[in-house]
């Protein structure tokens, strides 16, 4: 099987004032992988995802998708944002922040109707939240919070995800219930892009991995290049990998 | 005229009805669009909004030298957009934080504005008296002209907010992810925002620009207090708004000619006040007594609990034991006793307690359910 590259990045320089905080990125990630962004605090991951969605807008670079240019591919990509980007207060219920997800193909001015609900619950039923779908989302808990958000990315059907630190202040089972999700999406041939703190469970969770720090350090196979050497080079002080031991 | 008389004369009476109209609408655009600002937190937009049309007030009157209302309102339309442009130039650009911004563009533009009023003010023109009302408002000048206007602009507020709902809704909540969804942000940013100082400005003839803020903020603040879905809190924002506006017209006729501004704001802050204390969701009251509820059943739920590790040592769970034994045990009083023998989880027999099969199934399941 030939082998595609679902997102290319060229060139990406964000700066924020006079401070780089992204600097001549290239990146080619192929189609079907699981893949882990890391760096230490300040090295721009959620900039990198940012940048790529045009929620950001870069100095200089582009991204294509499936070889095209982003903008005219949004419908193949669906974004998780992280936990603490938004009001919890808000108020709306689960289901009704999971239909959200549906917006961007119903297009302007048009309301989601009998088949997006249909998508909504389903989504919510994959993530384990289907009891709460009439909940405040303020009453749910910052796990709970996390599957609505991962099921509004879900509801999307995009062929490519990307997910700002989906497993920040989770619980274990939510942990593994997420990480689950991601592994069957790959199974399904999408390509997943996640923003991840925890080094330990890179091999366990992830197939390729970015290393960050303003500049690209590596990408690649986590088998191939997840090591000492790469670790230091991100975080700058000698690394003892969990793997290794 | 008391109150009783203003509200048999409102139908009858040509000037009192269209004043009353008009609050009535203005209180109403202003709930809704004030939900909005509210859910962006940007409450102090329409504070500094407001004391930004100022100047254009006197600058339209400086150069038309009338004082018809519909120029001086265009001239504070105006103003009240350069001062919002100013706003989120500065943000952008300087990185200063948005409270920063709205301080500077409210205390310059006010500043401005006072500065031409007392010129004007110093000029021989005898047209000028009359215009330091856009200071605390006059709803006693309204005509049925202004009304009109106010209608129209509330009535295309509510078409474009039913059209743009799933927008506007999407946006409030995550800015980010409706960028990404492939909608033009900006745009809809700036419809709210557009509407938000044309609510302002329509209600500076009324209300006045030191007050006008407390009209958009306050319905919506009440509001929140009830529901916790986006469009009954709009609804219920219009609805405090409209009630404000009406509620502060008749005090006002009533009582020897009140300001109606004023009056109008303090009667949405009543509104505020009777939601934060007694809405059954958020209100201090219900959260209070559903503590003191909590607290009371923690309590029992500990004695059960303690009686339970007693009783799961015996073949007979149901086998009696000396009240005594509980005396050492803080959550243990008489009255939780009794309270716990009316929900038949204990009985008591002399100076003995048993714990009874439901008794043991509620503790044994205590902590272990969802």
């Amino acid at each position: 099987m030939e082998e595609k590259i679902a997102i290319r990045v060229d060139d990406l320089t964000v700066a924020y004032n006079y401070k780089p905080v992204l600097w001549d990125i290239d990146l080619t990630i192929p189609e079907g992988v699981l893949m882990a962004i890391v760096g230490p605090n300040g090295a721009g991951k959620s900039t990198l995802i940012k940048s790529i969605l045009g929620i950001i807008d870069p100095i200089a670079g582009s991204v294509s998708i499936y070889d095209k240019p982003y903008v005219k591919q949004r419908k193949l990509v669906a974004y998780v944002p992280q936990k603490g980007s938004v009001d919890w207060d808000f108020p709306t219920t689960a289901l009704d922040v999971v239909m959200m997800g549906t917006y961007g193909k119903l297009g302007w001015i048009k309301r989601p109707g009998q088949k997006e609900k249909k998508a909504a619950l389903e989504a919510l039923e994959k993530v384990g939240m289907l009891p709460f779908k009439n909940r405040q989302i303020s009453q749910l808990s910052g796990g709970q919070q996390q599957r609505v958000f991962l099921a509004r990315a879900l509801v999307q059907n995009a062929a490519i995800y990307f997910m700002d630190e989906p497993f920040q202040g989770v619980d274990a089972t939510t942990e593994i219930a997420i990480i689950n999700i991601l592994k069957e999406l790959r199974k399904a041939g999408k390509t997943v892009v996640v923003v991840h703190h925890d080094l330990q469970t890179v091999p366990e969770y992830f197939d390729w991995v970015t290393f960050l720090n303003v500049k690209k350090i590596a990408t690649g196979p986590v088998k191939d290049i997840f090591n000492d050497d790469n670790l230091t080079k991100t975080y700058g002080i000698n690394y003892k990998v969990a793997v290794n031991q | 005229m008391d109150i009783q008389e203003y509200f048999s004369l409102v139908f009858s009476d040509y000037t009192l009805r269209t004043i009353t109209l008009g609050t009535a609408i203005l209180g109403a655009i202003c709930g809704m669009l004030g939900s909005f600002a509210v859910l962006r937190k940007q409450s102090l937009l329409g504070d500094a909004i407001s004391h930004a049309a100022l100047p254009g007030i006197a600058l339209a009157f400086m150069i038309t030298g009338t004082k018809d209302t519909n120029l001086l309102l265009l001239g504070a339309l105006v103003s009240g957009l350069i001062g919002t442009f100013w706003i989120r130039g500065m943000i952008t650009k300087t990185h200063l934080k948005s409270d920063t911004a709205l301080g500077l563009v409210l205390s310059l533009f006010f500043g401005f504005g006072m500065l031409l009023l007392t010129f004007i003010q110093k000029q021989p023109n005898a047209n000028q008296a009359g215009l330091d009302k856009y200071l605390f408002g006059q709803a006693a000048t309204l005509v049925e002209k202004d009304v009109t206007l106010m209608a129209i602009v509330t009535g295309m507020c509510l078409i474009i907010m039913l059209l743009f709902w799933k927008e506007f809704k999407i946006l409030l909540f995550d800015a980010d992810y409706t960028k990404t969804l492939g909608f033009n942000t900006r745009f809809i940013d700036i419809l709210i925002t557009f509407f938000i100082v044309l609510a302002i400005v329509l209600g500076l003839q009324t209300v006045g620009v030191v007050l006008m803020s407390a009209m958009l903020l306050a319905p919506a603040a009440a509001a929140r207090q009830w529901t916790n879905k986006l469009s009954v809190m709009i609804f219920l924002a219009a609805i405090f708004g409209a009630f404000s506006g009406v509620f502060g017209t008749a005090i006002s006729a009533s009582q020897n000619n009140l300001s109606t501004g004023p009056v109008i704001v303090l009667v949405a802050a009543v509104f505020v006040f009777i939601s934060f204390i007694f809405s059954p969701g958020r209100g201090i009251l219900f959260k209070q007594i559903r503590f003191w509820q909590n607290r009371r059943d923690l309590k029992l739920q500990k004695t059960l609990q303690f009686m339970f590790d007693i009783a799961k040592g015996h073949e007979d769970i149901s086998h009696p034991h000396a009240i005594k034994i509980l005396n050492n045990f803080q959550g243990y009083t008489k009255g939780s006793l009794k309270k716990m023998e009316e929900k038949n989880w204990v009985e008591v027999e002399g100076q003995k307690w048993s714990l009874t099969h439901d008794g043991y199934t509620v503790a044994k399941n205590l902590y272990t359910q969802e």
